[in-house]
């Protein structure tokens, strides 16, 4: 139980004389700050609904004494950086792509654009910092290893057009497959293979490219593997294996890989092939706008290039 | 003659709804005609075994059984709904946890996130709400609740709702309207059950003997009544099919939006401050045996409260297709809102004055005051959350889940545990509450884990926010969306420890709860009628 209270507040202010349950009311006023609070509230209501738009009319709503408007000042703001940029991009789009990185201020606002622009459109795919997505296809491109090539133009075509997209007619590699050289694959992967590999042939091929690239290997299927990579694989890859920029065949001696270069993985890519898709970022079809437009492009192309090793 | 015509109901119904699930056009809507089939039949079997029998009840004794079944739904479905939100909240640390390849998206974050909100605000929530409503206006009025098993119609309507509504989420049923994604049919029954809900609560209101009605039973009937009204307009939409759970609304664009969040900001107002209110007025003045008080603060916060609430749902649109009118409006009405909820605030906390100590003794009264606390702060933080300086700063940021959880897990959860607490003892006549030890273990789990909660989506909040707004001197965005997301990582492991934190609280409830059922002597005496007038 309660202990006694010296001075009950019962017996100051008084109750209101009903009773619910055993539960009564005190006859206390409104606490003045309380009361002095709301007034303020109100009339910093009444005062920012007289300074702001506020009152609906039939047509419209007052404007109010700021004449303020949201979307007027985005609208404000995306036009100044507009005309403050617009000299410089102009400059961007008729320079020569190789002349670029020459000169000083396009190169610092190239970068500086072309690092937003990547972070907006390219990382989901390549990741926030450029390393890709090791193991799903996704390219790094810290590191100087190129499908495509590495140089600034080579850049600027595969970020305009992609890679085996079906908008793009001049995209990259259209029709062109890693193939699924499994006598058990089907699909269109497995229709451009030019030769059904069993199994054991498929084992006897991983076991060259584990080999030529580097990696400990079954010498004696390494050997069998020979003959069936010279008959299949280097026609793209080369006879060497070092890939074909052409095609964007990738270079199998190194130790970098674009889905993996363990046997499992490799088995996997053999059987049932491979074929990376990238977005046409400077195609436009009739009566819409690019994704990208020009400057955007070269701004974003001589950020990737600065990533890499910069051919 | 009445039994006879329930059970031809039934059985229409347990039919009609086996034939509708032959015909269903999606999984959502023949596992909830299969559930509605199946639920029809065991209240036909258990219509039929009682056909006949007398069903007239003392009316002066109160109606305290469908109470003891919404105290144990409502612990029940609040520790489900607990259990969700942490899961939910791992997932968006590690999203592995969404374990796509094995569960066919069935608890992906997207099915999981609604039956989350809708089990803590409708299922814990609202079976508070029910089980406080009717023990209170019961008490209160010193009648027996109205419309003899009515009450019973209710408690066992709303649970079918939270079954029918959950089993839909996780097969994909939804709208897709925030905190009323439940499907067209379900909505019809909501309105069923709730208005049955308001007759009862009405009718014990009509029949009571007492003079007045009690503060309490004004914020619990301004909930009823708005609920509905907020429920069957948000959720007006044309079925494609008979025989399908989808919708179409039948208002689009920017008015759509607008009356989801008229919707959406006044389900906070009146179910889940309003309605709790109508506890807190109650239960804190019965916990410290003190008056309430002042009864002038009550009237005129009530007043001002349900008059400014409802206008200011537009905050939730700032920065969107909405007018700018229509923004301002909703900012400015959020801030005047502020006092008037600082009322309950006052009147909650200074009803503790003479009593102070029992912050000590009782930790069922420091439940209650932190519970208070939060409230007075989730209050002060809305309106300043809807001012359009700050809100272009917060919105869309995890600043508003922190917000949500602090009025919810602080104010909403804490409030409710405090009346599980005083509600179980009494209900079932037992001689006090099994360990007050185990209360204080659950009030410092469950404080501890709202810091946490609150604290670290204030952090993240805040972070992603300045992060999206960063522009280069070339007016270029720094950040990546990417790079927001990994930088909270960090502070979605500290939610999700919180979230556990409050679980394990409320499973420690539980225990106690049973506990004090199942262990604690019986009450010497206890008659629970109506008192003599």
């Amino acid at each position: 139980m309660a202990k006694p209270i010296k001075e009950d507040p019962k017996d100051k202010v008084g109750t209101t004389g009903h009773s619910w349950d055993g539960i009564e009311e005190l006859n206390n006023p409104l606490p003045r700050w309380w009361v002095w609070v709301f007034y303020l509230c109100i009339l910093y209501a009444l005062g920012y609904a007289i300074a702001y738009p506020a009152w609906p009319l039939i047509h419209g709503a007052t404007p109010g004494l700021l004449h303020a408007s949201t979307r007027l000042d985005v609208e404000k703001d995306i036009k100044a950086f507009d005309e403050m940029n617009a000299p410089i991009k102009a400059k961007l789009v008729a320079a020569d792509l190789t002349a670029i990185e020459g000169d000083a201020s396009l190169k610092a606002y190239a970068l500086d654009a072309g690092k937003s622009i990547f972070a907006t459109n390219c990382a989901p795919c390549h990741g926030a910092g450029a390393a890709g997505v090791q193991g799903k296809g996704y390219p790094n491109l810290l590191d100087n290893d190129w499908l495509y090539g590495g140089a600034i133009d080579a850049i600027h075509t595969t970020v305009t057009h992609g890679v085996r997209n079906t908008v793009d007619p001049e995209a990259r590699n259209v029709g062109i497959y890693m193939p699924a050289w499994s006598d058990k694959a089907t699909g269109a992967l497995a229709d451009v293979a030019t030769a059904k590999l069993t199994d054991e042939q498929v084992g006897q091929a991983v076991n060259y490219v584990l080999k030529i690239s580097g990696q400990t290997a079954d010498e004696a299927k390494a050997t069998a593997g020979t003959q069936i990579f010279t008959d299949n694989c280097a026609a793209c890859h080369n006879p060497d294996g070092k890939g074909n920029r052409d095609m964007g065949s990738p270079n199998l001696t190194d130790a970098i890989w674009l889905y993996g270069g363990d046997e499992a993985t490799l088995t996997q890519t053999i059987k049932f092939g491979r074929g990376g898709v990238m977005p046409s970022w400077g195609y436009a079809p009739e009566g819409s706008k690019p994704r990208l437009t020009e400057d955007e492009i070269r701004a974003v192309a001589v950020y990737v290039h600065s990533l890499g090793g910069g051919e | 003659m009445w039994d006879y015509v329930k059970l031809i109901v039934l059985a229409a119904v347990a039919i009609l709804a086996a034939i509708a699930a032959n015909y269903a056009h999606d999984l959502p809507y023949m596992v909830n005609a299969i559930e509605v089939a199946i639920a029809a039949t065991i209240t036909f079997i258990y219509v039929l075994r009682h056909v006949g029998e007398d069903k007239t009840a003392n009316p002066n004794e109160y109606q305290d059984g469908v109470i003891r079944a919404g105290v144990i739904a409502t612990s029940f479905w609040g520790v489900v709904g607990f259990l969700v939100g942490v899961v939910i909240a791992f997932q968006l640390a590690f999203p592995s946890l969404n374990l796509g390849n094995w569960t066919d998206g069935i608890i992906n974050f997207g099915r999981l996130r609604p039956l989350h909100t809708s089990a803590v605000i409708f299922a814990f929530g609202g079976n508070a709400l029910i089980m406080s409503a009717f023990y209170v206006v019961q008490r209160t009025s010193a009648a027996r609740l109205w419309g003899g098993n009515l009450g019973w119609f209710v408690f066992w309507g709303w649970q079918l709702m939270i079954v029918l509504a959950a089993s839909s989420y996780i097969l994909g049923g939804t709208e897709g309207k925030e905190y009323a994604e439940t499907v067209w049919y379900i909505d019809i029954w909501i309105a069923v059950v709730w208005v049955a809900f308001l007759f009862v609560f009405v009718g014990t209101l009509v029949m009571r003997r007492e003079p007045h009605i009690y503060v309490a039973n004004w914020f619990y009937l301004s909930m009823i009544v708005t609920v509905a009204m907020l429920h069957i307009v948000n959720n007006a939409a044309i079925p494609i099919s008979i025989f399908s759970s989808v919708s179409v609304p039948i208002y689009s664009g920017v008015q759509d939006a607008m009356v989801q969040w008229w919707y959406g900001h006044n389900a906070v107002g009146f179910f889940l401050t309003a309605g709790f209110l109508g506890m807190m007025y109650y239960f804190v003045p019965k916990q410290v045996e003190r008056p309430v008080y002042s009864y002038k603060l009550s009237i005129i916060h009530f007043w001002a409260l349900i008059f400014l609430y409802i206008w200011a749902g537009p905050h939730h649109l700032h920065y969107t297709a909405l007018p700018d009118w229509a923004s301002t409006l909703g900012m400015v009405f959020s801030i005047m809102l502020w006092m008037p909820s600082w009322g309950g605030m006052i009147n909650g906390l200074m009803t503790l004055s003479g009593a102070w100590d029992k912050l000590r003794t009782d930790p069922v009264v420091r439940m209650m005051v932190i519970a208070i606390g939060f409230y007075g702060m989730s209050t002060f933080e809305g309106p300043v959350m809807s001012i359009k300086a700050v809100n272009s700063l917060s919105h869309y940021t995890d600043w508003t889940i922190g917000h949500v959880h602090s009025g919810a897990l602080g104010w909403n959860g804490m409030i409710t545990f405090s009346v599980l607490y005083f509600l179980t003892p009494r209900l079932w006549n037992r001689d006090g509450l099994y360990s007050l030890k185990l209360v204080s273990w659950h009030f410092w789990l469950a404080t501890i884990g709202i810091v946490l909660y609150a604290a670290s989506m204030w952090v993240s909040g805040i972070m992603e926010g300045l992060m999206w707004r960063e522009v280069d001197a070339n007016g270029f965005l720094v950040n990546a969306f990417v790079d927001t997301v990994a930088a909270k990582f960090p502070m979605y492991v500290v939610r999700g420890l919180g979230g556990a934190m409050y679980l394990s609280g409320a499973l420690i409830m539980i225990y106690n709860l049973w506990m004090t059922v199942n262990a604690q002597p019986q009450r010497a005496a206890a008659y629970a009628g109506v008192p003599a007038e």
